[in-house]
């Protein structure tokens, strides 16, 4: 029999505050929807939410689709995540077998000083160093677009994703390596046939982080990509995305259909937030039933 | 032996591992060199005599003093909002909560960690505009409403951290105590919290390094270019990486972009040493990193 100790006064208080705090945090993520939804509402009611996910934006016309800013933050976080993980599966590969001991937790560390870089100072570096090369290599326009911030954004997004794949490298069952190494396996042939087949879960799910902290990102798009508020013609064109969007129409009138649209950019990321947070569980629990269906 | 798959495999990851390394080494390097000869002290007091302005005799107009004390006085007050709430939702998670409570409030929370933090910014100026129509003229974009919405952006990496550095006790040493007689509360403050406390802390580190460098939060909340220090919570206020963008977007003299440059080597600096705090304190790395 478990008996429960009489408690004090301020430690039964205690008790009742620590699902107090749990409720509290599960509040602001519904309050934050609540308030997209209660300022985005007058635009929602009157443009329909599909028009204004199709329509271009033109306010002089009293167009306020957000089209171009959706298809220019999808844009940019696709070719963020072509760039980055390639890269990333790579530098995964190098730390968890290729390397050894020594140069594998000199790595580890170097990826997560990586990680702590702000967001800021990347772009600030880069559009320094790499805008005046990007207009010199295209020959024309201001050297700000797509293909300046994706490269940026890639190095960005990598350590998230690197320290996911090496993870889940790491978790590959130690019989299955044993067994490898019994048969006379080198390190890239287990990397080939063991673990990363057996990692598919966690490649995947690495990348669907990777693209929600790319399609996230504000300061990288805002400083890097031009932001103009047209469908960008090709990979070189400025672009503005669905973040730099809010950043940008801080428009005085708070009433303006102008300011109204930019709630309407914070619904749409906020359900890709919650799209990816379901597809990352349906992966990893797709994942764990085929370990255990796996023959011993 | 290694065939010509294993040997393309081999030669692809030590290109890519090579690849970012050369990217990441021009960029900071390129940083360093131009924001190196700006460190010192004009950088952060300008033309003002420096023991002036520490003791606050006199306004700081041409150096970074107003911008560091303003992200400090940020992360201060972010971290004070953010704390209560987060160390006790992680203790409800990781030793109270159960079933399907224990499950909704882990999507709750995952989303929350999610959610961009422009979203967040655009959150609490919703909130400022929502306050200042039912008390018009005292509420307004300032320091305590970039505070209130830093607390909610860092706030699932402390409920996680404490909750993950809980689970991690010894399982033996978590049974110690309750064998022994001591309740739940008992066991929970006298034991699992002490020793935890090493990586909980390290989450805690961590947390406050995500206050120092976001910007897209505090833009959209009362980050200004040029206020001065704040004089009270509702005030506007500067804080470092909205200097840093701001002069990147609006610099008028190569003097202005070398105090950018200064800007961003300072919130470098500042996150690797908090980075490396964090690496020091902690046992085992916690997944924190993973959300950011």
């Amino acid at each position: 029999m478990r008996r429960r100790q009489p408690a004090g006064r301020p430690a039964r208080g205690l008790e009742y505050l620590f699902p107090a705090a749990a409720a509290a945090g599960g509040l602001f993520t519904l309050a934050i929807l609540a308030f997209l939804l209660v300022f985005g509402f007058p635009l929602l009611v009157d443009g329909r939410l599909a028009g204004l996910l199709l329509s271009p934006w033109e306010p002089d016309r009293g167009l306020f689709g957000i089209y171009p800013m959706a298809l220019a933050s999808l844009l940019l976080a696709l070719s963020a995540l072509v760039i980055g993980v390639p890269l990333s599966l790579g530098t995964s590969c190098v730390i968890s077998t290729l390397a050894g001991p020594g140069l594998r937790r000199f790595l580890m560390h170097g990826v997560r000083l990586m990680a702590a870089i702000p967001t800021v100072v990347y772009s600030f570096a880069a559009l320094f160093l790499l805008v005046p090369l990007m207009r010199r290599l295209l020959g024309a326009g201001s050297g700000l677009g797509l293909l300046t911030a994706a490269p940026v954004l890639a190095l960005l997004v990598s350590p998230t994703m690197i320290i996911f794949f090496t993870n889940s490298f790491n978790r590959v069952e130690r019989q299955v390596l044993l067994a490898a190494d019994a048969l006379g396996a080198t390190g890239p042939q287990k990397l080939l046939f063991v673990i990363l087949p057996a990692a598919w879960p966690g490649i995947l799910n690495g990348m669907l982080l990777g693209f929600g902290r790319a399609m996230g990102d504000t300061m990288v798009s805002l400083m890097l990509a031009g932001n103009s508020p047209v469908v960008p013609g090709s990979v070189v064109d400025p672009a503005r995305t669905l973040t730099a969007h809010i950043a940008l129409v801080m428009a005085a009138d708070f009433d303006s259909m102008e300011f109204r649209s930019v709630f309407v950019c914070g619904l749409v990321l906020y359900a890709m937030t919650g799209l990816l947070m379901l597809c990352f569980r349906l992966v990893a629990a797709l994942g764990r039933r085929t370990r255990h269906e796996r023959p011993a | 032996m290694n065939g010509l798959p294993e040997k393309l495999l081999t030669i692809f990851s030590w290109l890519a591992l090579s690849a970012l390394a050369a990217a990441l080494v021009f960029l900071l390097g390129f940083l360093w060199m131009r924001g190196l000869p700006t460190l010192g002290p004009e950088l952060l007091f300008g033309h003002t005599p420096p023991l002036d302005a520490l003791l606050f005799r006199q306004q700081v107009f041409d150096g970074l003093f107003p911008a560091v004390c303003g992200t400090l006085l940020l992360v201060l007050l972010s971290m004070l909002l953010a704390l209560p709430l987060g160390i006790p939702a992680g203790i409800y998670m990781a030793e109270y909560a159960g079933g399907r409570l224990r499950r909704l409030f882990n999507l709750f929370f995952d989303i929350l960690a999610g959610i961009p933090s422009i979203v967040i910014g655009l959150a609490g100026l919703s909130l400022t505009i929502f306050l200042h129509r039912v008390f018009p003229g005292r509420v307004a974009p300032s320091l305590l409403v970039s505070g209130l919405a830093l607390a909610m952006l860092v706030l699932p990496y402390l409920i996680r951290t404490t909750q993950t550095a809980l689970e991690q006790v010894d399982p033996l040493l978590r049974a110690t105590a309750p064998a022994l007689g001591a309740s739940r509360l008992q066991n929970i403050l006298r034991v699992l919290l002490p020793s935890a406390l090493p990586d909980i802390t390290g989450g805690i580190i961590l947390a406050t390094a995500r206050c120092a460098e976001d910007t897209a939060v505090i833009m959209l909340t009362g980050a200004v270019a040029s206020a001065g220090l704040p004089g009270s919570l509702l005030d506007r206020y500067e804080a470092l990486p909205f200097t840093i963008y701001t002069i990147s977007a609006q610099y008028g003299s190569p003097e202005e972009l070398a105090v950018g440059f200064g800007a961003a080597v300072l919130l470098l600096f500042l996150c690797m040493g908090l980075l490396l705090a964090a690496l020091g304190v902690q046992r085992r790395l916690s997944v924190l990193l993973l959300y950011r």
